[in-house]
């Protein structure tokens, strides 16, 4: 048992050794993050459910003895869906990738794919580690493993302003953690040791010394959770930051910030929890209908769903903010719900990012169930998911979360909670306002208003073409191509001349410029000149592609449409909507593991 | 019988789960018209045949329940005594626990007849009215959730499990009133569905909570039994109403429902008519023991001003299927009505009723309007002998509405009037006055509607291709089978349900709502008479336009809500960037600032440092010899 509590290291670790090896082969990160996934899954099936309270696989080494800091892992019920959750998204970003990179196309992600996977394997280490470690410092060593990597996913495999968004991303987190490590230094100060398992058993410290290491280190986690008002990097981050990357930074990194919340800040501290727990819940709320409203008027896509997860960590928060078993069992199963749920918006807002080549909502138009209906369709599960639908995952954490504020622990104040919860309400009622704006604007209305062109139906009905892959792929893989749809379109729309030529955004618009030549092209206006044109603009380098370019070209039945899903696309959606469905309907698998455990650590006081 | 609930709720789940999966497979993506006509035949099965399986195993049940022993305090209990209970699993939530479980009653079983039978005409009536509808796989599956939601809410016995269902059906009717979401007014009807019934869904589950942790239980036995003081009640049950009112298109939260009617009609019969809008009569009725008399009060205050501006309101509408949801309004607030007076027994027998004759009356609108081509009353007229069954049909579904004798809707609309005329409550006499004014109102719009209908000149209008939002117009004279077929099923019950509540009439009471009624139907018909082509809504005068807009309710919420709100949005993002993200950059630049203070002491000239150096020496032999 102590070697699978390892092997999530050792697998991570591994990945050092092909940094050295040259070149990396496609399916490598796939195969270390499938044998994480494995070992997660063992651990699942080896999981003692009878006792989820107790911390099992424990591994309690010495690690730097002149210190008394020892390399102590183990797992309970509130880790353990964290560190399958972890494991399951990571193997899908790396799946999502791979099926990707087999389709070709001049794609961010396809720049230095081994540095990518390095550094993506870095992460994946960093994150099962923060769930496991049991020792204090252990716990910041792992906290802060996970930040390098996370800032070279974004500065590198970013959008055109990430080199601002990871400067923002790694100051403020570090300025967090900063704070985190004075809280646990005080601890250990006042107590002499750093064991999790030990401190959260026995309170020794004085009152005050709770509070202030409570805001200490409550102020290093609400940063990376992030509570308002210590948001603002996030939307930048997710905005810039690859579809991966996204996902793994909603999916995971801020569950770390709630995990030490569960972990940490209450059990260890609790007349300070007691004591901060009011003003928890005040900026809790003060982020739910403040990341709701902000929601309700942005223009992009991702930066929607970052907003969005501001509202639902202050779900999370006003949980934990209740203290009672209910309102942190609550908060838990959110962080799962919420990973699953913002990890798909997020894979489903990269994928329509990168064939329309834009997240910008009115760019984007309408009529996403027309003319990708499948995507279409995985966006509105995903929504109302989000908006906390009862029957799928999202809404057990609001409802119970509601719950717990309107009866919060005896020590604290139930108007001022009631209040709390009346003002979570209405903000459930504003993320559905913007979920379903936010759907009205983009899946729904005529396909293909904006941009401009009638949409394609000629291509519908050629057997083999129709074929998702397909069609992709034979456009994605011509940068001949790219190039000539970049002057196509930005000669042939007279509303938006040249701007899609002049913002240089080659990685993202691949599918989205050929499907707007398609639509051109469907059209038959002045094709040949532009072709003409575009062939001169493309410059005389590349002859001998051009007759093969013209030729597609010519064949309207040959055009491709927007891509609808692909096969890589929905194997890594898939889980994620089965296991949303599966809470959903099934909260007991979530919720059996957690009240235990959330009762002893409330139990012990 | 607790098995049978369980399948009756999950037969339609798992057509909706096939329908939405397995209806294009294996040729998922082509969307040919040859696979399009293949997928929505399968559809079609998937989705008739568990509303078919569902309608039967509820017969059962409610012979299981019939031949059972059982108190009978209420009328559904004379007929259906028994009961059970079934848990399956409880939840432990670390408060107070959900226990996952259904109830077999009189009470539900009464509703889940009304809910199969308006749900398998409407799904076999649907294949004919989006025939060649491409998304007709989505559509049905999207039914046969909502019938599961429905008699998911119908079977709970817990107020968790409830509101589940209370909520997916929330959610199946925002998808779909935007089935054809192409048309954004579609788009936005959906949006605003949902999210006013929300308002009210929020309330309802605070109300849940009060009840449950006042109760220490959420089971609904439990919840009822418990000693739960006055006040608390009082609050829970005003909570509630917030809910009742969303989900049933009470005032105030009313406004959504003559705008779904954006959606497919049938979807209309079904969803804003008979069942998802008549849950929250429902849930009052099966909570009725916990309602205190002030929240009754405060619910006959809506429920009356509700009926009138309804049905006023239904009077000046041009379109005949709003014409259709203001009247379900109208008729809803009766129910509600007769619940503040405090009969549940008048207000389920005239949901019942109403379920009948409402789908039918839609289900026929439905089948008028995919002759015409349109929703319109001014483009309608003379359509009795084209379409001779949907005429007759639709006749008893008006008479009814109307409670004209023998239909059903005379029977349940005394029985309802009867209960405000005992009731005690201190609002009895103002509630009285406008039930009767609205049984007039309900006269002169039914018969409008009825005339600009059937009657006068057929208009030939050449339509243009029909636009999303409105169904296919057909060259035949009358609807398809699959469309004529449910409207027959549906009549019967609609004419001859009554006869069950015949032994509980109050003769004097009918005959006078029946001469207020037929006093409103005569002035319309003789105004109509006058000029057949003009429209007697010009009765109204000058109340018209107020009573065509609904009274400017929608204008008011958005100037008073939408609007504010969206201003605080653009306010919030602005505070973010400038303010909050603002302090964030400026302690970047201030740190900045200073740092490049600091660096004009490096800036690498030897003189400064060796000036600095001397000062500091110089400054330090001075300290020395004052201090020492």
């Amino acid at each position: 048992m102590v070697v699978l509590v390892a092997l999530p290291l050792v697998g991570a670790a591994g990945l050092m050794a092909p940094a050295f090896a040259g070149r990396v082969p496609r399916g490598y990160g796939l195969a270390v993050s499938g044998a994480t996934l494995a070992v997660a899954v063992v651990l699942l099936a080896g999981f003692d459910y009878s006792a989820p309270e107790r911390m099992q696989f424990e591994t309690d080494v010495p690690w730097i003895p002149g210190l008394d800091l020892r390399f102590h892992l183990g797992l309970d019920g509130i880790s353990l869906p964290l560190i399958v959750l972890t494991a399951l998204l990571s193997f899908l970003c790396f799946g999502y990738l791979a099926g990707r990179s087999s389709q070709g196309g001049i794609r961010l992600e396809a720049l230095r794919p081994r540095a990518l996977v390095f550094t993506l394997l870095v992460l994946e280490f960093g994150m099962i580690g923060t769930f496991v470690a049991l020792d204090l410092l252990l716990f910041f060593v792992f906290f802060e493993v996970v930040l390098i990597p996370m800032y070279f996913v974004i500065a590198i495999w970013g959008g055109t302003q990430r080199r601002a968004a990871a400067i923002k991303f790694i100051l403020y987190t570090l300025l967090g953690s900063a704070v985190l490590l004075l809280g646990l230094l005080l601890i250990w100060s006042q107590t002499g040791t750093l064991d999790m398992v030990a401190l959260a058993q026995s309170h020794p410290m004085s009152r005050a010394t709770q509070i202030i290491a409570f805001i200490a280190i409550g102020l290093g986690l609400a940063v990376k959770t992030p509570m308002w008002p210590l948001h603002t990097w996030l939307p930048d981050a997710h905005t810039e930051a690859p579809t991966v990357g996204s996902v793994l930074l909603a999916g995971v990194l801020l569950k770390m910030g709630t995990y030490g919340f569960a972990r940490i800040a209450i059990p260890i501290l609790p007349e300070g929890a007691a004591t901060i727990a009011p003003w928890l819940g005040a900026f809790a709320v003060v982020g739910i209908v403040y990341g709701a409203l902000a929601c309700l008027a942005q223009q992009d896509l991702k930066r929607m769903i970052a907003y969005s997860s501001v509202g639902h960590m202050g779900f999370i928060l006003l949980g934990f903010a209740t203290l009672t078993p209910v309102g942190i069992n609550a908060a838990l199963f959110g962080n799962v719900a919420h990973g699953l749920i913002t990890g798909l918006l997020f894979f489903i807002a990269g994928a329509i990012k990168e064939r329309y080549g834009t997240a910008d909502m009115t760019r984007l138009g309408g009529g996403m169930l027309g003319r990708l209906p499948y995507v279409g369709s995985l966006l509105t599960f995903a929504c109302i998911a989000s908006l906390g639908l009862p029957g799928l995952a999202g809404f057990w954490g609001e409802m119970l979360a509601l719950q717990g504020a309107f009866q919060p622990a005896a020590i604290l104040s139930r108007p001022l909670f009631l209040v709390f919860m009346t003002i979570g309400g209405l903000g459930a009622v504003l993320t559905a306002a913007y979920f379903l704006l936010m759907l009205s604007r983009i899946t729904h209305g005529h396909p293909g208003t904006t941009p401009p062109g009638p949409p394609v139906e000629t291509a519908e009905g050629i057997p083999g073409l129709t074929e998702p892959v397909a069609a992709g792929t034979a456009t994605a893989e011509d940068p001949l191509l790219l190039s000539t749809a970049n002057v196509v379109r930005g000669e042939a729309t007279g509303e938006e001349p040249f701007v899609d030529a002049l913002v240089p955004s080659p990685m993202d618009d691949t599918l989205g410029q050929s499907a707007a030549l398609a639509r051109r092209n469907a059209a038959g206006d002045e094709s040949s000149d532009l072709i003409r044109e575009s062939d001169s603009a493309a410059g005389p380098k590349h002859p001998a592609t051009t007759p093969q370019t013209a030729a597609g070209l010519e064949d309207p039945a040959t055009a491709p449409q927007l891509t609808d899903v692909m096969p890589s696309e929905l194997a890594a959606w898939v889980p994620l909507v089965v296991l949303t469905v599966l809470f959903g309907l099934w909260p007991s698998a979530l919720l059996g593991l957690t009240d235990p455990v959330v009762q002893s650590l409330l139990g012990a006081p | 019988m607790i098995v049978a609930a369980a399948l009756i709720v999950l037969l339609p789940f798992v057509g909706a789960v096939a329908g939405l999966l397995g209806s294009r497979w294996p040729r998922g993506g082509s969307r040919t018209e040859e696979n399009n006509a293949r997928a929505n035949r399968r559809a079609g099965w998937f989705a008739v045949g568990p509303a078919a399986g569902a309608l039967v195993l509820t017969v059962w049940l409610a012979w299981q329940v019939s031949g059972a022993g059982g108190s009978a305090d209420v009328f559904w209990a004379e007929f259906l005594p028994g009961s059970a209970e079934g848990t399956l699993t409880v939840i432990d939530t670390g408060a107070i626990p959900i226990s996952v479980g259904l109830q077999v009653d009189g009470l539900s079983v009464l509703t889940a007849i009304l809910v199969t039978v308006v749900a398998t005409a409407v799904q076999v009536y649907s294949v004919g009215y989006l025939r060649g509808d491409s998304r007709f796989p989505s559509y049905s599956a999207f039914i046969s959730l909502f019938t599961s939601a429905m008699l998911l809410v119908v079977f709970a016995a817990d107020l968790l499990v409830l509101y589940v269902g209370w909520e997916i059906m929330g959610l199946c009717s925002y998808l779909l009133i935007g089935h054809w979401w192409e048309d954004r007014a579609n788009s936005r009807a959906a949006v605003k569905a949902f999210l006013v019934t929300r308002l009210g869904d929020v309330a309802f589950l605070f109300g849940i909570f009060t009840l449950g942790f006042a109760a220490g239980s959420f089971r609904i036995d439990d919840v009822i039994a418990a000693d739960i003081s006055t006040g608390t009640l009082v609050l829970a049950t005003m909570l509630l109403l917030g809910g009742v009112a969303g989900k049933s298109a009470q005032v105030p939260l009313h406004t959504w429902l003559p705008d779904a009617m954006a959606g497919p009609t049938p979807i209309s019969a079904l969803i804003h008519a008979a069942t998802m809008v008549a849950a929250g009569i429902f849930i009052v009725a099966r909570l009725f023991p916990v309602f205190p008399q002030p929240t009754l009060d405060v619910l006959g205050v809506l429920a009356a001003i509700g009926m009138l501006g309804a049905a006023l309101a239904a009077l000046a509408q041009d379109d005949l299927k709003r014409v259709l949801a203001y009247s379900t309004i109208s008729q809803l607030a009766y129910m509600a009505a007769a619940l503040s007076a405090g009969s549940p027994d008048a207000a389920i027998f005239h949901l019942i009723s109403h379920g009948a004759f409402k789908a039918l009356l839609f289900l026929c609108a439905g089948a008028v309007i995919h002759h015409v081509g349109s929703n319109l009353l001014s483009h309608m007229g003379g359509l009795r002998q084209a379409m001779p069954i949907t005429f007759w049909t639709m006749t008893i579904g008006f008479a009814a509405l109307m409670g004209l004798p023998p239909t059903s809707g005379f029977f349940s609309k005394d029985a309802v009037i009867l209960a405000i005329e005992h009731s005690t409550s201190p609002i009895r006499l103002f509630l009285y006055g406008s039930a009767l004014i609205t049984v007039g109102v309900t006269g002169a719009y039914a018969i409008r509607a009825w005339l600009r209908t059937f009657f006068g000149e057929e208009h030939v209008h050449a339509l243009a291709e029909p636009t999303p939002g409105t169904a296919h117009v057909f060259d035949g004279r009358e609807a398809p089978r699959t469309m004529v077929w449910p409207l027959v099923l549906l009549a019967i019950p609609a004419l001859l349900l009554g006869f069950i509540g015949v032994a509980d009439m109050d003769w004097p009471s009918a005959a006078i709502s029946l001469l207020v009624a037929l006093l409103g139907a005569g002035i319309v018909y003789t105004t109509w008479r006058g000029a057949p082509h003009s429209d007697p809504a010009r009765l109204l005068g000058p109340f018209r336009g107020p009573c065509e807009q609904a009274f400017y309710v929608d204008r008011v919420y958005a100037a008073l809500i939408a609007r504010p709100t969206l201003a605080l949005a653009r306010g919030v993002v602005r505070t973010d960037t400038h303010v909050v993200d603002g302090a964030v950059r400026g302690s970047g630049r201030l740190t900045l600032g200073l740092s490049s203070l600091a660096r004009l002491s490096q800036n690498g000239n030897a003189q400064l440092y060796v000036t600095g150096l001397l000062a500091g020496v110089l400054l330090i032999a001075v300290g020395a010899v004052m201090l020492g």
